[in-house]
């Protein structure tokens, strides 16, 4: 066995992924210097542009929404033992689920078009998820590289279907009309207007709430009932699993469906929340970020949720950092994301052993 | 002879991990032309103390010294340069490789593996002569079967020049015959002046083959002697540290009725080959039936088959009135109707490591009502269940948040023993119940086992210590090859008797 | 056109494409088979082709430029394998961070060093990239129908990166199965207990594995940015890393049938860049993202065992540690 090095719950849950991320930023300030800013200027622009006004704050957590959706779809597969590298391809399947029921239901009323709508999206993202969860219960083929593949046959699908059929009549880019008004999220503004507040506009719409009922939810199902013990002892010992009378098979195919219904859902947010009809290559990466959300946030969904916001922050500091320092575009942000999936994933033992040498010192004196 | 320096001489070999103080001080020497003994139960320190000779670990303290000459062992490549050579309990072979690949990996002698090759194959071949070490050298390594991959171990050191050969628990994976070959081969190495180092639990082997040996507790040397001068007897009680109990205490059996039946039961491997070959037998109410045999003879696939783990391609097994077959009866179906299981290997198959105890103490029965309130788990009903079972069966330390893998083997096995006993089985079928277990925690382990079958359950033991057999078992069914070769009452059973069966001789012949 | 002038083109097509192919998927052999997963092939690419351009560019040498986009991959190579070999950490998560970390850098970088928007300068000198070699009469054999054009488009006329590749799938193939550092690669993926006994360091070991992938990869990047175009673009590998390896798992790890399926799978993606929008006889127009999702749609095919078996290296993606 190859037992990690042990840390205290408070150093493993807060202190680790503190240094881990605090890394990460240090090494993009070092490399913001060398492209010639300021890194202190560019810090600070960066929280001003996530947090330093309402319409940022705004922009913040729809970016979040997005990742906490993918987040939590790497970590029900993690706690299965399953690596699901194919968020991005469920989301995008999944969205264009969400996408036909707002196209076809435009004459139905909203409450009737939401659920339905959901279910869509997450039957879809699912659905995308089986093949690779079958193949691997069924016939031991290596998740990873299978989801990978998916993910660019599910491109290939909807350029296909963006470009050849559901494209809208007369119209150049490869995307669909748009979304009967009935059939769209009603904004976060909107819905604080209902109750007399008044808050900036933005992207940030009711699918925000969906995604935190979502952790809620996985909370829940991992921690909490019968269901996620089993799958827990799935991804931690697949022998025991079976001397315990559970089918790991099964279990592996339900996690996954369950893996790509959470990704699938993405398309609330990002196709009926904001754009408003469906678009070539909408999840832009989000299903990817989902696996840095996850390692940040130690697959557990509070972890989740605030690693979430930092990466929605650093998604829409990093726009308005590209805004205002004209040597920095926004692929800066991807770097910093990269640096976060490095320190707090790759890398975690760099500091973990140090650390635990540390902290055992100290406990023995 | 007193002038020419020892082989291989250990100085004040000390090693720790953690708190663990795996190796105190440890001396002794082995002579060149000698086959030298290391026994000690499991965790005695003696797999830490070979990795150390073997350069896997670093000493803390101490020194080793090859002809009278101290030599600085950090890696396996100075060891090999010492002259020192493994064949490790689990063999180092890539499978896929041939025998001839294997050999040479690490001494190709030159960076192209032509002419390596072939002036390899010409020294194996006369190795082969020599010793008597015939495999066949183009095979395929991972389909030989173990007792050549075993050889092609033993070459491996040979052509590496090792003139120390260190054997690791070699005669766990063999059958008595295979093991009988080993002792030939050894005898012969012992003969050309080779020094071997035979580590090994099983008093038998150590009085069969060795010239001195070395006995560990605990970590530290509690004795060396000539062989020729101890006793099994004199040498088990060096090794627990105390007059051993090698009969348990118990009164007769009183077999009641038929609880578990199995009818000619065949199980095959993913490749089609059978491990058992049409096995019959029942077990009743009220008595211990242990199975004995070499491990690998079919004694896993027997518990796996009975626990629903495996499907039998063939044969029928009944739990009282009913018949077990088919995923409707799998291993939570099974539990539910009155058959327990306490497998074999603890750690690969009775517990999650990472899980805290409480969650173990559920593991298979964690749908049952006990532990469920709606759809949700009952936290706080498992939290006490747990600490139930770690009072009833003194589980040190008592804390059910504390992560398995915290614990001690044999705390580990009384938690699982707890669950499994605890459900209240009618069967319980039992795997290697003290294998990296001390010495405490067996005989308290032994004792359980004993009371539940006096309260009219049946016991199906699985162990390859002989010992364990002999001391728990009310019957004792031999399986050799995934047959039954005989059976014998308690009463009738010696050692020679079953070690004889157990080498594959039918019942009517020992 | 002729109908054999349009399948020599489409040929021709097919070995510019399974070029950096097969760099990469050779490069992840040497990985892959010493039991380290190779999902950075993506990232090790891209970084060596933002560099080669970015040197060439600067110093006006071709060569540089190949320099730069090796050493490249080769610190990414690094940094792999002491997150994954000395640290022991996750080869899937290392990996994906270095190919996010790749994707972010090149334009961060193009953008602060020349400001066009991420890209490098268009390369128009040609010392500064690896041009045609044109054989000896190729022009004239053109000429000659059909010898004489296979000559000319499929043996002449290709860049130096081109031919090294196709010398190199000999050179692998003799490495692994005839040479001592070959049969050791082999057997740490498969077992590194057995490699560690047999007093050679897996550790060192593996990271050679992982700089020859890097070194491999340093080639295809320089490849894609200054042979087979004139500069850096965003995400110019476009899925070519994760290709590749579809290509290694399609080859089964070998390198004979991996130059089968780069050839497969480069001629694919020649064959939809012909048919785009050609209406066939029978069966009309193929949509071209149908064709070009094939070689991911035969790899899953592949894993599932449907065609043939691939059995990837034993230890493969397992951090070896000392201790059982």
């Amino acid at each position: 066995m190859n037992a990690p090095a042990k840390l205290p719950r408070w150093a493993e849950v807060g202190l680790l992924p503190l240094i881990n991320l605090v890394a990460a930023l240090l090494l993009s300030g070092v490399i913001v210097k060398i492209i010639g800013e300021s890194p202190w200027a560019a810090l600070r622009l960066m929280v001003q542009g996530a947090f330093g006004s309402q319409e940022a704050i705004g922009y913040t957590l729809y970016y979040s929404t997005n990742f906490i959706f993918t987040g939590l779809a790497v970590a029900v597969a993690y706690h299965a033992g399953l690596f699901n590298i194919g968020a991005e391809g469920q989301a995008y399947m999944g969205g264009l689920g969400t996408g036909l029921v707002c196209l076809w239901c435009g004459a139905w009323p909203f409450w009737a078009v939401l659920p339905l709508a959901i279910l869509a999206g997450a039957v879809f993202g699912a659905a995308w998820a089986l093949i690779p969860a079958w193949l691997q219960a069924r016939r031991g083929s290596h998740i990873v590289i299978t989801t990978i593949m998916f993910n660019f046959i599910a491109s290939a699908v909807m350029t296909y279907l963006l470009v050849d059929v559901l494209i809208n009549p007369g119209q150049q880019s490869p995307e669909t009309r748009e979304f009967a008004a009935n059939t769209t999220m009603p904004a976060m503004h909107e819905l604080l207007a209902k109750l007399n507040i008044t808050f900036a506009a933005s992207p940030l719409n009711l699918a925000f709430f969906i995604a935190l009922l979502a952790a809620g939810f996985v909370w829940l199902l991992i921690w909490r009932t019968r269901w996620g013990f089993s799958l827990r002892v799935v991804g931690q010992n697949a022998a025991a699993a079976v001397y315990a009378g559970i089918r790991p098979a099964r279990v592996v195919v339900a996690a996954m469906l369950l893996s790509g219904a959470l990704a699938g859902c993405l398309g609330l947010n990002e196709l009926m929340g904001s754009q408003h009809r469906i678009v070539i290559d909408f999840p832009s990466g989000a299903g990817f970020v989902g696996i840095a959300v996850a390692l940040m946030g130690r697959n557990q969904p509070v972890g989740i949720l605030l690693s979430a916001v930092l990466f929605g922050a650093l998604a829409q500091g990093g726009s308005q950092l590209s805004f205002d320092m004209p040597k920095i575009n926004r692929d800066m942000v991807v770097v910093i994301q990269g640096l976060v999936i490095l320190f707090c994933g790759a890398l975690e033992n760099l500091f973990r052993v140090p650390l635990s040498a540390l902290l055992n010192r100290r406990a023995r004196v | 002879m007193k002038s020419t320096p020892p082989a291989l001489e250990l100085r004040g070999i000390d090693k720790r991990f953690g708190a663990v103080h795996a190796n105190r001080a440890i001396s002794f020497s082995v002579a060149r032309g000698s086959v030298h003994g290391v026994i000690g139960e499991n965790g005695a320190g003696k797999s830490t103390l070979m990795n150390i000779v073997y350069g896997f670990h670093r000493a803390d303290a101490g020194e080793i010294l090859i002809q009278g000459r101290r030599v600085e062992i950090d890696s396996p490549q100075a060891a090999i340069a010492a002259g020192i050579g493994m064949v490790h309990q689990h063999f180092m072979l890539v499978e896929n490789f041939t025998v001839l690949e294997n050999v040479i990996l690490g001494v190709e002698g030159g960076a192209r593996l032509k002419d390596g090759m072939a002036r390899a194959r010409a020294g194996l071949e006369k190795l082969a002569h020599d010793y008597g070490l015939d495999v066949p050298l183009d095979a395929i390594a991972g389909e030989l079967p173990v007792g050549l991959q075993q050889r092609v171990e033993i070459l491996k050191a040979l052509h590496r020049g090792a003139e120390i050969l260190i054997l690791d628990e070699p005669t766990a994976v063999l059958t008595p015959k295979e093991s009988d070959q080993l002792f030939r081969m050894l005898g012969r190495l012992r003969e050309q002046g080779k020094a071997i180092i035979l580590v090994t639990h099983k008093l038998r082997e150590i009085m069969a083959v060795t010239d001195r040996v070395t006995v560990m507790r605990q970590g530290a040397v509690v004795g060396e002697v000539s062989t020729a001068e101890t006793s099994p007897r004199a040498l088990a009680e060096k090794m627990v540290g105390r007059s051993v109990l090698l009969q348990v205490d118990k009164g007769a059996a009183n077999p009641g009725a038929s609880l578990l039946r199995v009818k000619d039961l065949e199980v095959r491997d993913r490749h089609g080959v059978a491990r058992l070959k049409g096995l019959s037998f029942e077990l009743r109410a009220g008595e211990i039936v242990g199975i004995a045999g070499v491990a690998g003879n079919g004694q896993s696939e027997l518990l796996e088959a009975l626990a629903g783990i495996r499907e039998p391609t063939r044969g029928e097994i009944w739990l009282e009135d009913r018949e077990l077959v088919g995923e409707k009866t799998g291993p939570r179906e099974r539990r539910q109707l009155g058959l327990a299981h306490v497998p074999e290997d603890r750690l690969r198959m009775g517990v999650v490591a990472s899980f805290p105890a409480q969650s173990n103490a559920i593991l298979g029965y964690h749908d049952n009502a006990a532990c469920n309130r709606g759809v949700l788990m009952d936290r706080a009903a498992i939290l006490k269940g747990c600490e139930q079972k770690m009072a009833a069966y003194d589980v040190r330390p008592p804390d059910p948040r504390l992560r398995l893998s915290a614990f001690s083997g044999g705390n580990q096995q009384k938690l699982v023993l707890a669950r499994e006993i605890d459900a209240d089985p009618k069967v319980l079928l039992v795997g290697q119940p003290t294998r990296g277990v001390d010495i405490g925690a067996i005989e308290f382990i032994h004792k359980k086992l004993v009371a539940l079958r006096d309260a009219g359950k049946a016991l199906l033991l699985v162990s390859v210590e002989l010992d364990e057999i002999m001391g728990l078992a009310d019957r004792i069914l031999v399986l050799n090859g995934g047959e039954l070769v005989g059976e014998l009452a308690r009463e009738d059973a010696t050692e020679e008797k079953l070690g004889l069966m157990m080498a594959g001789v039918r019942e009517d012949h020992a | 056109m002729e109908t054999y002038t349009l399948i020599v083109l489409t040929l021709a097509a097919t070995i510019r494409v399974a070029t950096p192919l097969l760099l990469a998927a050779l490069a992840g052999m040497f990985s892959e088979r010493a039991g380290v997963i190779d999902l950075s092939l993506e990232g090790k690419m891209l970084g060596a082709a933002f560099a080669a351009a970015a040197v060439s560019a600067v110093t006006g040498s071709a060569w540089l430029g190949l320099a730069a986009g090796i050493g490249t991959a080769l610190a990414l190579a690094l940094l792999i394998a002491f997150a994954c070999v000395s640290l022991r950490g996750n080869q899937v998560v290392a990996a994906m961070a270095v190919n996010f970390i790749v994707a972010g850098m090149g334009p961060t970088l193009g953008l602060a060093w020349f400001s066009l928007g991420g890209q490098t300068p268009q390369l128009n000198d040609p010392a500064q990239r690896f041009t045609a070699i044109a054989w000896p009469m190729a022009e004239h054999a053109r000429d000659v129908p059909l010898p004489g054009l296979i000559y000319a488009e499929l043996f002449s006329g290709h860049n130096l990166i081109v031919y090294f590749a196709a010398a190199l799938v000999p050179a692998v193939a003799w490495i692994f199965y005839r040479t001592r550092f070959g049969l050791r690669v082999r057997a740490v993926g498969e077992n590194p207990h057995a490699v560690d006994t047999a007093g050679i360091s897996v550790v060192g070991l593996r990271y050679q594995a992982v700089l020859i992938s890097g070194l491999l990869c340093g080639v295809a990047g320089t490849y894609l940015s200054i042979a087979a175009s004139a500069g850096f673009v965003r995400d110019m590998t476009a899925g070519k890393g994760y290709l590749a390896l579809a290509a290694l798992i399609f080859g089964k790890w070998k390198p004979w049938p991996t130059l089968g399926a780069c050839l497969l799978f480069a001629f694919t993606d020649a064959l939809a860049t012909r048919l785009q929008g050609v209406a066939l006889p029978l069966v009309g127009v193929i949509p071209v993202q149908f064709i070009l999702a094939l070689p991911y749609a035969l790899t899953v095919l592949l894993l599932a065992g449907f065609v043939g078996k691939a059995e990837a290296p034993k230890a493969i993606g397992v951090p070896y540690a000392k201790e059982k």
